[in-house]
This record gives C-alpha cells, structure tokens and sequence, in this order.
C-alpha cells in the first residue's frame, strides 16, 4: 500500500469514527423524539418499536390534561424576564466599563466573575428564608430576579467584550458634534452592539431555560418553570413515557435551536471570554 | 464621558451582585453558627461550630465527600479526552460536517430533568429501557443501572451532557490553530501522533484547563441529575455534596446543619475558583 492510499484509508475510517460518535450522541434525543410519536404502550414494548404508525395523542393530551402551557409560560417570562432584567442593569454599566477603562476595570470584572463560583446549595438557606420573608417563594418575580443575579456576571463580560470592539473614533465624532451621553448610546453605540446584544441576551436565555436547582427548590407549583415540571415526572407512578417524551421534545426544541444559533456566544460566554 | 456618569451608570451592576453576594453569604455563615431547625423553633442560640462538626460527622459525610470527588474526576477525565478526540476528528473538513457537529454538541442544551428521565427511563430501565433489551437480545441479564451502579449511571448521563461543551470548546480552539505551520509540519514528515503532542495539544493548553475549571465549578455543584433518578441511592452511593445538603434542609428541616454544609461546599467550590480565575484573569486584555 502506498502512502497515498494509506492516507485515504485513514481520512476514511475518521470520518466514519466522527460519523459513529455524532450518532451515539444524538441517539438519546433522537429515541426522545420518536417515543413522544408512540401510543403509550407501544412507548414500552419490548423489543422496542422502530417502525410504527406515529401519533399526535401525546402532543394532544399534554395539552389537554396537564397545566403544560402554564409551565411553559412560566419558563418564557422567567428565562426572558431574568434576562431582560440581567440587560437593563449590564448594558449601561458595560459600556461606561468598555469606553472609560481604569486600571481596577479588569479587577471589578474578575470580582464579578467570582459572584458565579458561589455554589447555590451555599445559599439555599438565606435565599429560601428570604423568599418566605418578603412572600415571594413560588413566584416567577423571584425566579426572574435570581436568573438575573446568576446571568448577570456573564452577560456584563460578553457585553464589555462586545464594546470594547466599537471604535472609539466613532464616539469622538461624535461627542465633537456634541451629541449627549444618552444620543449617544442610543443613536451610536446600540445599533453597532445590536448583534451583540441579542446573541448575549441569546446565551443568556439559553441558561435561565435550563436552570434547573432553583426553580426545583424554590417553587411548588405556581411558579414551576418545564425543568421543574419536567423533574416532577420522576415518581414511579408517573411513567407515561410517550407523554413525558412530548414533554421533553417541546421542552427542549426551541432551546436546541437557540443552543445552535448562539454557539459563537456561547464560547465565549461559558469559557469567561477566555476562548473566542 | 464625564466620571460621576460614569460612575453613576457602573454602579447598579456592582452594587446588585454585591448585594446578591454580601447578604446570602453572611446569612448562611450565621445560620451556620446558631441552633436553627424549622421542626425545634424553641431551639436558638449560638452554638459555635456544633453544626460544622455535625455535618462533619454524620455518617453520609463521608460517602457524599467521596462520591463527589469521584463524580467530578470521573467525569472531568471522560468528557476531556472523548471531547479532545472528537473535537479533532471533525476539525478536518468532509461531506456532512456541519451535521455531524450539530448532533454532537446538541446534548448540550437539553434541560438537565430532560436527560436524567430520557436516561433513566427509555435507556436504563431494566425492563422496558434500550439497555434492557439489547441484553435480552444478546440472552444476557438485563443491568438495573441505577440500582446497581447508580454512580455510574450518574456519571454516564452527566458525561453526555458535558462531551458536547468540551467539544465546542475544543472545535472553537482548532479553528484558530496555525494551519501553515501544521502543514509544514506534514511536509517535514511529522505524523500525527508528533504533530498532536507538539502542536495541537500546546495550542489548546489554555482551553483544556479553562473547560477543567468551568466543569469542576459546574460538577461540584450536580443536582437535577440525582434528584431525578436515584434521589441520592441506594442508601447514599449516589449522594454528592449538594445533595446531602438538600437532604439536610429539606428532609431534617436542619438550617443551621444545612448552612455549614454550605459554607463547606462554597469553600471547596472557592478552592477551584481561585484558579480558574487566575486562568480567565490571564486572558482578558483590558
């Protein structure tokens, strides 16, 4: 065998590896996916099913018999509302950061940065006791104000990040036109962040949809977000396999396609901007 | 800009996390110091550090310690290398690439809840799961998983979840790699075992430790996991930190007990984020 050919055979056999770990990954959700389009019983035949008449029932009943759309709308007003919130307060401080940094700019963002290594079960307690104190417990006021707190950190460094590439002659300009601070931000710097902005606020949705302590310790039942409503489907007596799989599917879909969207932003974010 | 502005428009975010930060924390350390269980409201007083050394010796100390050190390590070994393996095989380009990378790192955004009872149910029930019936298939004994090896089954499905970020992470980092001196180095006759140990791998020194770093935090701190599938069993072969203190407030309605467990995980979590932010610290130009 020659060099050439033997090189071929390698390329061959690594994109038949790459191919194997790509479907092994995604078989679980794949499995998801098709048992949420089974009857109940065929959901837990054995051997399993893989061709099958698919159905719409369990799309139709999750509908129907449980509070799903509640719980749905629970996890879109907490994870944008969180996020919103995580916005208003980062995008003015980021930019008065980016655009005036001093030698403690990088320290007050580092500090930021360590508030997210604050374990959560650290400060179950006081959060619980606070959340009874101030009749808060179970509503999604409270979850969308720990969403932000948890996010916030993440979002001012992408954003400063963000800033940081706007070129500041453009600013000079047109501070000697005199525009305001506030025109400023409004006419100049947030069209040219725009992109940024919504990938940071993307991200940011992205891990508030996911969370799952919080919204498990914190809520019972008003303010449950999917995770929790999702997490509720673990007793034995629940096993509704086809139901919890539609669930699921609807659960996750948006997320996924978000998660695809914001991969860029993603990097950054969850590596701290250390990997761009 | 002028500094009170500035001043004026950085103050909200340092004073919210500063106060997210100040308030739980000192409340949690105090709660750690004083008698304080929901079911005993007669109780009070201070106690120095009686419910650090009731945490300390409780017998599912011991067993949470270990299990989430075994957790952690476990899985930082298995989503680094399989994340490192991958994340090469797709660097080159072929047909079907961008698919390929979509289903890989896909895992990655479903909810925790979600993949726990995708696990535990369709793939790992010993009698109707997947698992189940490839065994039957091939005349074996169906595994019980989670009874068996609970922490197996936890390490397994926290792996799956976080291959797919080592492996963003790491398909991010190989973008940026030097291809001219890759190739150069093909011509000069290096294969790819040489050019993996002297280029690539000191190319993505940084993001190893930072993907280290991020999944230790992240690890130390596994919760939906457990509590979906095996609610910290049998007994407490699956219980890690986190879980233990749950337990410890939920179940024995133990605050003060409860709040030294947390001042020992935020500890132990400090630990590890000492040096992820020296590391992060290193890479942000200001």
């Amino acid at each position: 065998m020659t060099d050439r050919q033997r090189q071929i055979w390698i390329d061959r056999a690594a994109v038949t590896a790459a191919w194997i770990a790509a479907l092994v990954f995604f078989f679980p959700i794949f499995w998801m996916v098709l048992t949420s389009f089974k009857t109940e019983g065929q959901a837990i035949q054995v051997p399993p099913l893989l061709i099958f008449e698919p159905t719409l029932e369990n799309y139709l009943e999750i509908q129907e018999r449980t509070n799903y759309a509640k719980f749905a709308m629970n996890s879109v007003v907490t994870a944008f509302g969180g996020t919103l919130l995580a916005l208003l307060i980062a995008v003015p401080s980021a930019y008065a950061m980016a655009f005036n940094t001093t030698h403690r700019t990088k320290d007050v963002l580092m500090w930021m940065l360590s508030t997210k290594m604050l374990p959560a079960v650290g400060v179950m307690m006081p959060i619980y006791f606070l959340a009874q104190k101030f009749d808060l417990f179970d509503t999604r006021t409270l979850l969308v104000v720990i969403y932000a707190m948890m996010n916030l950190p993440i979002v001012m460094l992408i954003l400063f990040n963000y800033f940081r590439e706007i070129p500041k002659e453009i600013l000079e300009a047109s501070r000697m036109d005199g525009t305001s601070t506030f025109n400023e931000i409004r006419q100049i710097v947030l069209p040219l962040a725009w992109g940024g902005i919504a990938s940071t606020a993307l991200l940011s949705i992205i891990l508030c949809w996911n969370e799952a302590f919080w919204s498990i310790v914190l809520t019972t039942t008003d303010a449950s977000t999917l995770t929790a409503f999702v997490a509720s489907f673990q007793a034995p007596e629940g096993l509704f396999w086809a139901k919890v799989s539609a669930v699921s599917t609807l659960a996750c879909a948006p997320i996924v396609v978000f998660g695809w969207m914001a991969q860029k932003q993603l990097v950054q974010g969850l590596t701290f901007g250390a990997v761009k | 800009m002028n500094p009170t502005l500035v001043r004026w428009l950085q103050a909200p975010s340092i004073f919210v996390l500063l106060l997210w930060m100040i308030v739980p924390l000192s409340m949690t350390v105090y709660f750690s110091t004083i008698r304080y269980n929901l079911l005993y409201p007669e109780r009070t007083g201070f106690i120095g550090l009686d419910n650090y050394r009731f945490f300390a010796t409780d017998p599912s100390f011991g067993p949470a310690l270990i299990n989430t050190l075994i957790l952690v390590g476990s899985v930082l070994v298995i989503t680094i290398v399989l994340g490192l393996a991958i994340s090469i095989l797709i660097d080159r380009p072929f047909r079907g690439r961008g698919i390929a990378r979509v289903m890989l790192i896909s895992p990655f955004f479903i909810m925790p809840t979600v993949s726990a009872l995708v696990w535990k149910n369709m793939l790992m029930d010993p009698n109707n799961g997947l698992f189940a019936a490839f065994s039957q298939a091939l005349g074996l004994q169906p595994v019980e998983w989670l009874a068996q090896y609970p922490l197996f089954s936890i390490i397994v499905m926290v792996s799956w979840q976080w291959t797919p970020f080592a492996i963003l992470i790491f398909m991010t980092s190989l973008q940026s790699q030097d291809q001219e001196q890759k190739e150069a180095a093909t011509l000069d006759g290096a294969g790819f075992w040489s050019q993996f140990w002297n280029l690539t791998l000191p190319h993505l020194a940084r993001p190893i430790s930072i993907v280290l770093l991020i999944q230790m935090i992240f690890h130390l701190s596994i919760f939906a996991e457990i509590f979906v599938t095996t609610s910290g069993g049998p007994g407490v072969s699956s219980t890690n930190l986190t879980y233990l203190i749950y337990i410890q407030s939920q179940q024995a309605f133990d605050v003060g007990v409860a709040s030294a467990g947390g001042v020992f995980a935020i500890i132990l979590a400090n630990i590890v984020a000492l040096f992820l932010i020296r590391a992060v610290g290193k890479t942000l130009t200001v």
